[in-house]
């Protein structure tokens, strides 16, 4: 069998096992109306604030809805049926017994797919669902970190948690870079959100950890509408990796996140993800619809936010990452490699909205297709009447891995400021098959071949990973790649 | 037992019938030059002996080692000891050049049983064998030929040569393009891989290199075969003459 066709079993197998019936799961009858916002806010104990909140955000989804025909957004380069949102149920509580006793119980095959990956052992028990000490080490673990980072004075907690402690901050940031009005799946997001992250980091505090391995160890499942807000106060930093590289189990086929970046005055955020849902079997089906929205504001002077992607997984993915560049001198980035294969289609890429004096961009974009994938780049630069001497560079270049796949870009320009220095490049290639030969008269096979052009093809951006993600992110190419070319 | 021989080779490239019926054998420890005017086939029998898949074999066949090599795959022919240093190296961007050639020579060793080699072991040979062909040392931490000139292409095919330690190493005009001091570093380069288990077949239009590594036969291409075969005095006789009077021999001028 091959490397994919097992990944592909991994998968599956995932889905055909889910989770155990056993289990007590509260769940939400399905279908979207007021008392299911009611219901989600009881359950998860909120104040009125945010029930309001949750309401506003429910009437505007509702009025969408009405107007499905007008409002759904289809302008993306991807073919699915239509999604029925009165088919879904909108919460589940979030605890889940352990489905095995010990690792030994656990499909071999994934266990491979981990070790391949360089996942260390504890946190390869976690993402299999083995009881045993996991969660033990984990609390743990968690709780060490907790201490260093409340040495700083930095908030990292559950955004449930955020709401409870945390009010004012939430109310003033909570939907101020994407509001409820912002699209469809934002509008739905904002009322049914079940959990996610808040960070927010005080003035001058350089955070001192990737706030990843903690993010990791916490919130795998945090469930289909994630709602994530990152605040970087004056003159701090923050690095926050989300995602993992092994392949995620989930029972929700629609995903719908949202993420919110704010970026004061001389503050840094790099935001790096890695996304690997489960794709869909070999024709196509079952897998993860991807629907996020992630947008950060440069709010402040000298200001900076960085976006990396790596995108392997899903079924379809929608997804811009965008950076509002307001404040003067701030700078925006978008890096970003996308890999489809089988019947994936991704359409993703970025905003720059250049607002401020003298903001820069910058845009590198990798899609690499196999199979009978679709592939697109979709990026708008906007530079607004206010942002003189605003500069973009975007380069995106595309890789097609056989002739049955396609790779499209997209690339949007509105410029309405004369001083703006705008460059883009573009390109398509097939993989060489002078690079392949090439690299097999040296002894290569076929398969190492591509492995080493891909990476090589997507350097820029793998570089741009923390340096312990980017490893796992190379492995993790490298496994996609297995086999999916011929 | 010859560690290759070729015999009756037929190949064509989209229709094209380009060689016409080559015989050569190739010992151990001899280096063959071939020469010919251009478009005669020599880089098709290069390609056809590495396995390029354009190339379609009619008729013919050819031991390596005694072993079928016509059947093995482009990979296979590397990692059994068959190397060529390509007339025009295509760039990997990207593709660190270390990296390369440590999964190269992993594969390499591997089929031959042999363990990889340690990181410290790789980097202590990586910088041997640069200095052996005189490689600028920051070749070796850039992508594989990406904005390499077209003299540093060549060094460093030689390069690659050299850490990969093939037994039947062919290079196609390695020579061309090269100044006058890197002819002689690659030259250098190549006598001091010479061994008694290590032949070459290298293809030039220059008698020049035959001055700095000395033949032991030179065969002329034309019209894709090999009409004749001689010393290194057949090289400067060429040199002298030019193909002409070859081709008029076997019959080919019109
Ligand atoms: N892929 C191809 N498609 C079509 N024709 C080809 C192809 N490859 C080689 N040929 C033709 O085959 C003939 C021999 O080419 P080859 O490159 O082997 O010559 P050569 O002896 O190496 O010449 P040179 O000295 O110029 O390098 C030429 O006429 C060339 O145009
Ligand atoms: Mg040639």
């Amino acid at each position: 069998m091959s490397d994919t066709a097992y990944l592909q079993q991994i998968a599956q197998s995932d889905y055909k096992y889910g989770f155990e019936t056993d289990i007590e799961v509260e769940k939400a009858p399905p279908g979207l109306s007021e008392e299911v916002i009611h219901y989600i806010s009881d359950r998860r104990g909120e104040p009125d604030w945010m029930r309001e909140w949750r309401l506003r955000a429910f009437r505007y989804f509702m009025s969408l809805l009405e107007r499905y025909e007008e409002t759904y957004p289809r302008w993306a380069h991807l073919k699915y049926p239509d999604i029925d949102f009165q088919a879904i149920s909108y919460y589940a509580a979030p605890q889940r017994k352990p489905r095995y006793k010990s690792l030994d119980e656990v499909d071999p095959k994934i266990l491979e797919t981990f070790r391949k990956l360089g996942i260390p052992l504890d946190e390869q028990m976690r993402l299999a669902g083995v009881a045993v000490d996991a969660v033990m080490d984990s609390v743990s673990v968690a709780t060490t970190f907790k201490e260093e980072l409340a040495k700083h004075g930095i908030i990292f907690c559950s955004m449930g948690e955020a709401i409870e402690n945390y009010p004012e901050l939430v109310k003033k940031y909570l939907g101020s870079v994407v509001p409820y009005t912002d699209n469809f799946f934002a509008a739905l997001n904002s009322a049914v959100f079940s959990d996610g992250s808040f960070v927010y980091v005080p003035k001058g505090v350089r955070c001192p950890m990737e706030l990843s391995t903690y993010f990791r160890i916490n919130t795998a499942g945090t469930g289909q509408f994630e709602r994530t807000l990152i605040i970087a106060d004056e003159g701090s930093y923050v690095s926050y990796l989300e995602g993992c590289t092994a392949p995620m189990r989930d029972e929700h086929q629609l995903h719908a996140a949202v993420v919110e970046l704010i970026a004061l005055k001389d503050a840094e955020i790099k935001y790096s993800t890695v996304q690997n849902w489960y794709p869909g079997d070999a024709e196509g089906k079952g897998g993860v619809y991807n629907f996020v929205t992630k947008r950060g504001i440069c709010l402040g002077e000298n200001s900076k936010i960085s976006w990396t992607q790596l995108e392997t997984g899903s079924a379809i993915t929608w997804k811009y990452p965008s950076v509002i560049l307001k404040g003067d001198n701030s700078v925006g980035e978008f890096y970003s490699v996308a890999f489809t294969k089988g019947y994936q289609q991704a359409d993703t890429g970025t905003k720059m909205i250049h607002l401020g004096r003298n903001t820069r961009s910058t845009i590198i974009s990798k899609g690499i297709a196999a199979g009978y994938s679709n592939n697109s780049y979709r990026g708008l630069v906007k530079v607004a009447r206010t942002a003189d001497n605003a500069r973009n560079f975007s380069q995106c270049d595309s890789m097609l891995l056989g002739d049955k796949c396609g790779a499209h870009t997209f690339p949007y320009l509105e410029i309405e400021n004369p001083t703006a220095q705008v460059e883009h490049e573009a390109t398509t290639s097939k993989i060489g098959e002078d690079q392949i030969f090439y690299c097999q008269q040296r002894g290569l096979s076929e398969e190492t071949a591509i492995k080493l052009i891909v990476n090589g093809f997507c350097k820029e951006v793998l570089a741009q990973l923390p340096m312990e993600f980017a490893m796992e992110a190379q492995k993790l190419l490298a496994i996609e790649l297995e086999g999916s070319v011929g | 037992m010859a560690l290759l021989e070729i015999r009756n080779l037929h190949a064509r490239v989209e229709e094209k019938e380009i060689l016409k019926g080559v015989n050569l054998t190739v010992n151990a420890g001899e280096v063959h030059a071939i020469m010919g005017p251009n478009g005669s086939g020599k880089s098709t029998l290069a390609s056809v002996l590495a396995g390029r898949e354009d190339y379609e074999v009619t008729e013919g066949e050819v031991l390596y080692d005694g072993k079928n090599l016509l059947e093995m795959e482009p990979d296979e022919r590397a990692r059994e000891g068959v190397f060529l240093a390509f007339q025009y190296p295509v760039e990997l961007p990207g593709v660190n050049m270390a990296t390369f050639l440590r999964e190269a020579l992993k594969a390499i060793r591997e089929h031959r049983g042999l363990p990889p080699l340690s990181p410290a072991e790789f980097m202590k040979l990586l910088k041997e064998k640069a200095a052996l062909v005189g490689l600028d040392p920051s070749l070796k931490q850039r992508s594989v030929n990406e904005g390499f000139s077209g003299g540093e292409k060549k060094r460093s095919e030689i390069f690659q040569l050299a850490m990969l330690e093939p037994r039947l190493a062919i290079l196609d005009e390695t020579d061309s393009g090269l100044d006058i001091d890197a002819l002689r570093a690659v030259a250098d380069g190549v006598n001091k891989l010479r061994s008694p288990d290590r032949a070459f077949v290298i293809i030039t239009h220059y008698q020049r290199l035959l001055n700095y590594i000395v033949p032991d036969y030179v065969h002329v291409m034309v019209d894709g075969r090999i009409v004749r075969s001689g010393d290194k005095s057949l090289a400067l006789e060429l040199e002298e003459k030019g193909y002409d009077w070859i081709k008029e021999e076997v019959g080919l001028v019109a």
